[in-house]
């Protein structure tokens, strides 16, 4: 397994987490897992694994009832809200099935969208150069004054990757980013990401569903029980 | 916050229809009851300063407001007349100067003010060009009204007819203007004085017409009788006050018996005034005189009463719109919610996500605050012409 190694990509040590709903039955337990820096992971699994939840956990969005979760050299889970948003948005790009770009904004608004809505990054002209760039690498810079409303599937979600990537982060990670694509569509997407996390050096922890494209990740860890599914431990 | 502010601006503006709805409502909301207060200071602040400066208005008895309306703010509604003699009847007294008014002829829709030159000298009133009126026939005309209808000194107006259908009537008289006041900003400015006489003459109580002694008349000869000459119906009768026919005007009857819609009494001191008030509260008296100030003031007491009630009720009206923006605002916000959370997930501040929704709100209560504001101070810039076509 090579594992590409990068100077802004974290290691990712999960402390045998679990993690339950307020209501709900349902309840995830994940053992000790570690993800190296560059390394592509992708996580599969029927609906209703915990997979998005997993993805929630390392982000920060949600917080482990033990356990803990640790991305570099800091516990994710033992920091307060505002200082995992912060850490979120200065170290970590996401990517959502559902794209989740605002509709009132322009394709180039929605890629700064982490510089409107956080005092902890500051916006200015290299940014604003570096979101350009990125757009154009993913074939979108004649798009960057259209609003995103006419753009189609494959352009939407290629704004969402560019989001997500605008603030160089060390960890990429993307649930079922091509979840609503066409094939054509799925690769290119794929392929930006894949690209770009090479590029960058960074983590990409992937949940996904399409069995087709897990040749094409470092590592898959089946969310059934958070093995590798080659049998190893995860 | 310059991200949030970005933010709530592009959305106001992805927006435009629900953006100005809200922002008509604001401004609605504000406006009514910012508008009613400046009119009603307007109007306050003009009825009471005319009326302050109005000592004593002795009238015909009937309607008080009416009298004052008329003789002081120049209203269409004309009050009981009087007889000219009350005039001689205050200056005999000694206590105070009498005005003579007799308010109750237009030219279009400008009120002839008959009254004599102390009138002009009583309210400060100022020849801005031309002179004042000297003979009968002559007028000098507000400053506004002048500019309005394009007339300067050397123009002329006429008299309109009371009505088209009343052959017997008043009938237009036509009248040389002779000067134009200096701009007051009062009711003055849209008036045209003349002589009391001349409004005499407007209604027929005087009049001027061919010499029936002089040998070309005699076609117009009907029967002379004595010293009486009868003239028929082709006897030319002049519409105009000339140099060349003024002496052929004449008043048939009594001048102390011809009417006047008010008297304005300036009395020399207080207590002149409380002595001439005293010589019109017989029981048997038929005039009344009156302080303008205190029928004033009783008019504005109903109608900041009748302010009261519609500020309240406005002030109930406007809980609709306000819950229905309320109520739009909390939708919005549940329509959103999928937006917040996405930046909540990118990693988002939670006060720079609060400040988006707090700028929407404000960026829509600010707009409707500056439109109110621009409208308010549009109708206290041209709420006194309202006032006073209101008042007229």
């Amino acid at each position: 397994m090579a594992v590409k190694q990068s100077n802004g990509a974290p290691r990712i040590s999960i402390d045998g987490i679990s993690f339950r709903y307020r209501t709900g039955e349902f309840e995830l337990s994940v053992p000790a897992m570690d993800i190296s820096p560059g390394e592509s992971i992708a996580v599969i699994g029927p609906s209703g694994s915990g997979k998005t939840t997993f993805l929630h956990l390392v982000a920060g969005i949600a917080l482990p009832l033990s356990g803990r979760i640790s991305v570099g050299e800091v516990e994710i889970s033992g920091m307060s809200d505002a200082a995992r948003r912060a850490f979120r948005v200065t170290r970590m790009g996401l990517v959502f099935q559902e794209f989740e770009l605002l509709d009132y904004l322009s394709v180039l608004d929605n890629v700064l969208l982490p510089y409107r809505i956080s005092p902890t990054l500051t916006l200015d002209r290299e940014v604003r150069d570096r979101a350009a760039a990125i757009a154009a690498e993913v074939g979108l810079s004649d798009k960057l004054r259209r609003s995103v409303r006419r753009l189609s599937q494959g352009e939407r979600q290629r704004v969402a990757v560019c989001r997500a990537l605008v603030t160089r982060p060390g960890l990429l990670l993307a649930d079922e980013p091509t979840g609503n694509l066409d094939p054509k569509n799925k690769d290119r997407v794929l392929e930006i990401l894949f690209e770009q996390a090479a590029k960058t050096g960074a983590t990409l922890l992937t949940v996904t569903h399409d069995h087709g494209v897990l040749d094409r990740f470092d590592r898959v860890v089946d969310a059934a029980n958070w093995e590798s599914a080659d049998g190893g431990a995860a | 916050m310059r991200g949030s502010l970005y933010l709530a601006w592009r959305y106001l503006a992805f927006h435009p229809l629900k953006t100005a709805i809200l922002v008509a409502s604001v401004t609605l909301i504000l406006t009514i009851p910012a508008a009613l207060r400046v009119l009603v200071a307007q109007s306050e602040r003009e009825l009471t300063q005319r009326a302050e400066g109005t000592p004593l208005l002795i009238g015909a008895k009937g309607s008080p407001l009416e009298l004052v309306l008329n003789s002081l703010y120049f209203s269409t509604e004309v009050p009981e007349r009087l007889k000219y003699g009350q005039v001689d009847r205050v200056a005999d007294t000694g206590f105070a100067l009498p005005i003579p008014l007799y308010v109750r002829f237009r030219s279009h829709e400008d009120p002839i003010i008959g009254t004599s030159l102390d009138y002009l000298e009583f309210r400060g009133l100022k020849i801005a060009a031309g002179r004042r009126f000297a003979v009968m026939g002559e007028c000098v005309l507000g400053a506004r009204l002048a500019a309005r209808r394009g007339i300067a000194p050397g123009g002329y107006v006429i008299s309109s007819p009371e009505s088209v259908f009343d052959l017997a009537g008043v009938y237009p008289l036509r009248m040389h203007v002779v000067g134009v006041l200096a701009y007051s900003g009062g009711p003055d400015d849209d008036a045209i004085f003349t002589d009391v006489r001349t409004t005499w003459t407007i209604e027929g109580l005087a009049h001027g017409h061919m010499d029936l002694s002089k040998p070309e008349a005699a076609s117009q000869v009907l029967k002379k009788e004595g010293d009486v000459v009868v003239g028929n119906a082709s006897v030319m009768q002049f519409n105009e006050i000339t140099p060349d026919n003024i002496r052929s005007f004449h008043f048939h009857g009594d001048p102390a018996d011809f009417p006047l819609t008010a008297v304005i009494a300036v009395p020399d001191s207080e207590k002149s005034g409380t002595l001439l008030r005293g010589r019109f509260m017989d029981p048997g008296e038929l005039h009344q005189i009156l302080r303008p100030n205190d029928v004033v003031q009783e008019l504005l007491e109903t109608v900041f009463t009748i302010q009261g009630f519609v500020v309240a009720a406005l002030g109930l009206v406007s809980a609709t719109p306000l819950t229905t923006m309320a109520l739009v605002f909390s939708l919005s916000l549940r329509l959103r919610r999928r937006e917040i959370e996405t930046m909540v997930k990118i990693g988002g501040a939670r006060l720079s996500i609060a400040a988006i929704v707090v700028s929407e709100i404000l960026g829509v209560l600010l707009a409707g605050i500056v439109i109110a504001g621009f409208l308010t101070w549009l109708i206290a810039a041209f709420g006194s012409d309202v006032v006073r076509a209101i008042v007229r």
